[in-house]
């Protein structure tokens, strides 16, 4: 039972995880995107669409990682080259992205899909208590927590990801340095786009095989939140997304149990939780203010 | 010789900012580059360092002609730059700060520990792990020189490097720069610091309006006879009838005006005590740095007094007064800083016109139910630009959008507009090219002849000879006593500017 509850919670973080760590690298290179829902849902749509098409999971979460990297692709002509607005082009995209999922899925509407099977890896799922949880899950859970390392090691650790987070700081002494402020936030935003649109792929193959329009439910803007709550931090988002998963599945449980609390006010209990504790971890504010990318949401033009 | 110039020459349209710079460094010495303000010796030195490309001449290394085409070419030839303005990321560590503008591919670590090894060997204390947001001005020039020396440079560009520094600051960056001349390596040390550059400099080379002229052995000479060198011995005379002592009230009267420092690196303000008469323009001379914009901010209402009557604009109180309050006793003020102080860039020349007049003109330019009347402010505007012969791309262009000389007269000609009977004045000229600053200069000495007070805080010695009736001298925060301008000569004024007599009224004491 508790296991079972355990790999629910994992399944509920996983997407939540994935957009939020894509969203972070967009940010601390200095881009605001409020396109992850529209990215999301996108990537959610395109993968439905293959997998049932072709009958291949994988070839489904390749089309969505692909459409979520192209509709970042969008964004990033739209405010990196044209320097448009930055929230209100993320805006136009979530809600670009939302109408058009709804057209393109349309037909797959109460269609059975195609689900993404756990892969156990040998020996090690067989371990007791935490084998099954942490080694005989689907591959979107494996590669969250690696991209959760990953871009930890990344940012922290590496000469390229020094340069990211340089740009995000200050991309006029950036670019007077001599980085290409432009190119590193395009492939910050791509990977971002990447991420969102993998996001979108687990609900569509993993969480609940199937397509419903706005099946995203609004967890691109949670990710958005978790990012800024997490003060910017790769750990913080793991914590956060996996507390925002157990606190969901948790009131469900408890709802179901019949405890004598309104459900609106269960319904609310994740984003409330979530907020508590990460604003109690972010309670440090010249560390969050370090962390914060101080050119974010400002659009780069460089001298001619 | 390490380093040569021939005839480099950079000219900014009609500027010429440097005018056929003969020069040469030798292998370890400690070279200083002195003259004012705007004498060309930043833009001397972005050519060096291939920041600016030179209009023609030749820059001579080791002995072979090279093109410096950028700060990257500039390193690799083995020249390192210190700057003013340090370009360092805030939120980034000190290692990380190394790492980036290197162009060594090593893990942030090892630079780290690398930077921290030389760092103690020159006895400038960096750690490397420290966030650079948290560091004191001097550690954050520390970082930078530091970051320099890890490219093993034969030429070290310093510029103005102890105008940010405590005096024991200053001693310690010293003894670095006397072991790195020891190494063989030599400096380029630009200042106006002439007592610093006495104590510190093997060789000087003396910029003036854009023409080198003078070469000498610093320790040979007298802080008077630098001083001298930098200012020119021919000075302006222009002949005024000294100002009668009338029994008027004055324009401005501050009595013993002492604050302390309002920031981290902002000067206390020490006793300062002034007369302006209506009439008269009086000039304030000092190194940057020593209380000018202290001094300023007093006046202008920026920051208050705890009396009303230690600063009195028109004979009224105004010590506990804000600007705008200041504004309605009929007092103009413009600051140093033209954009973001004395002009919001982004904004408009008639909305940065309104921004500075709406307290005092609020009946001509705004309507009743608090509309802007537009078509009033435009026309103020449009005759602001005709007297000042503002020039300008469109109609009415964000402030950003002119030239620096050009938005100054502008925001000179807004206040003179109001025809104030106060006008203070904080670097009038500062960056403007000569057709401008002699338009500016005057339209404030015609203000005073008006029966206005005008105050001029300059560090043109040039410009307060030329304007002003009495100048005096503001170092440290102190203001000596203000002398008429025949009794003023170069000399005095350069001793009082170097700190030679701090009491007032001391004035023209020789060390």
């Amino acid at each position: 039972m508790l296991e079972a509850i355990l790999l629910t919670i994992a399944t509920a973080a996983t997407p939540l995880l994935l957009a939020a760590i894509g969203e972070l690298v967009a940010e601390r290179s200095g881009v605001l995107n409020l396109g992850v829902e529209g990215m999301m849902i996108m990537g959610a749509v395109a993968a439905f669409a293959v997998a049932y098409t072709t009958g291949n999971p994988w070839l489904g979460a390749l089309a969505g990682a692909l459409a979520g990297v192209s509709f970042s692709l969008l964004f990033g002509l739209l405010t990196l080259t044209l320097a448009t607005n930055q929230v209100a082009s993320g805006l136009a995209l979530t809600i670009l992205g939302l109408g058009a999922s709804g057209m393109l899925g349309e037909s797959f509407v109460g269609l059975p899909g195609v689900k993404l099977e756990a892969v156990s890896i040998p020996v090690l799922s067989d371990l007791p208590l935490v084998g099954r949880l942490l080694f005989g899950q689907d591959p979107f859970f494996y590669l969250s927590i690696l991209l959760g390392i990953g871009v930890w090691w990344f940012l922290f650790r590496s000469r390229a990801g020094l340069e990211l987070r340089s740009v995000g700081a200050n991309h006029a002494s950036a670019h007077a340095l001599g980085l290409k402020v432009i190119r590193v936030r395009y492939l910050a935003v791509m990977f971002g786009g990447l991420c969102a649109g993998l996001a979108g792929a687990q609900l569509t193959l993993v969480y609940t095989p199937q397509w419903v329009e706005n099946m995203s439910a609004g967890r691109g803007w949670i990710a958005l939140a978790l990012v800024v709550f997490a003060s910017w931090r790769p750990g913080r988002i793991v914590v956060g997304a996996y507390l925002f998963g157990a606190v969901s599945i948790g009131q469900l449980h408890a709802q179901a149990l019949g405890i004598g609390l309104p459900s609106q006010l269960l319904s609310a209990l994740p984003y409330l939780a979530t907020i508590a504790v990460l604003v109690l971890i972010s309670r440090d504010r010249r560390a969050t203010l370090m962390n914060t990318p101080a050119s974010l949401g400002q659009p780069f033009v460089p001298d001619r | 010789m390490l380093l040569q110039t021939r005839k480099l020459t950079k000219v900014f349209g009609t500027l010429t900012a440097c005018d056929a710079i003969d020069f040469s460094i030798r292998s370890g010495e400690i070279h200083a580059l002195l003259g004012e303000n705007g004498a060309g010796k930043s833009t001397l030195v972005k050519m060096l360092f291939g920041s600016l490309q030179p209009t023609s001449g030749q820059i001579v290394w080791q002995n072979s002609p090279v093109t410096v085409a950028s700060p990257a070419a500039a390193r690799k030839l083995g020249l390192g730059m210190v700057f003013q303005h340090f370009s360092l990321f805030d939120a980034l560590t000190a290692a990380e700060n190394i790492t980036l503008a290197l162009d060594e591919r090593a893990p942030v670590a090892d630079i780290g520990e690398k930077a921290r090894a030389l760092s103690v060997q020159y006895g400038l204390p960096v750690d490397p792990n420290a966030v650079v947001g948290d560091l004191s001005v001097g550690e954050r020039q520390r970082i930078e020189i530091v970051r320099c020396l890890l490219q093993d440079p034969s030429l070290i560009i310093l510029d103005e490097p102890t105008s940010v520094l405590t005096p024991q600051e200053a001693d310690r960056l010293f003894e670095t720069l006397f072991r790195l001349r020891d190494e063989g390596r030599s400096i380029l040390y630009i200042s106006h610091r002439l007592d610093e550059v006495r104590r510190i400099c093997d060789a000087a080379t003396i910029l003036r309006h854009g023409k080198v002229v003078g070469h000498c052995q610093p320790d040979r000479e007298t802080p008077g006879t630098l001083a001298r060198m930098m200012v020119g011995d021919t000075v302006a005379q222009i002949t005024r009838a000294p100002h009668a002592a009338t029994g008027e009230t004055p324009a401005i009267l501050v009595s013993r005006l002492s604050q302390p420092p309002v920031g981290p690196f902002s000067t206390a303000l020490h006793d300062v005590s002034l007369t302006v008469q209506r009439g008269e323009v009086v000039g304030i001379a000092g190194v940057a740095g020593n209380g000018q914009g202290e001094l300023f901010d007093a006046l202008s209402g920026e920051q208050r007094q705890s009396l009303a009557d230690t600063v009195q604009l028109s004979g009224k109180p105004a010590g506990l007064l804000g600007v705008s309050a200041r504004r309605r006793l009929g007092a103009a003020f413009v600051p140093e800083e033209r954009l973001g102080h004395g002009a919001a860039p982004q904004m408009t020349l008639t909305e940065n016109l309104l921004l500075s007049r709406h307290a005092t003109d609020g009946s001509a330019f705004i309507r009743k139910g608090g509309v802007i009347a537009r078509d009033m402010i435009g026309r103020a505007a449009a005759r602001i630009s005709a007297a000042m012969d503002v020039r300008k791309g469109a109609e009415d262009p964000p402030a950003a959008a002119l030239s620096g000389g050009n938005l100054q007269k502008f925001l000179i000609g807004r206040e003179l507009d109001r025809q104030p009977a106060v006008l203070i004045v904080n670097q009038p000229t500062w960056g403007v090219d000569a057709g401008a600053a002699a338009r500016i200069r005057q339209a404030l000495i015609d203000l005073a002849r008006n029966g206005s007070g005008v105050l001029v805080i300059s560090q043109d010695l040039d410009e307060l000879f030329e304007i002003s009736d009495r100048i005096a001298v503001i170092h440290d925060g102190a203001l000596s006593a203000a002398m008429p301008v025949a009794e003023a000569t170069a000399e005095r004024i350069g001793l009082l500017m170097a700190g030679a007599a701090a009491a007032p009224g001391n004035a023209g004491v020789a060390a």
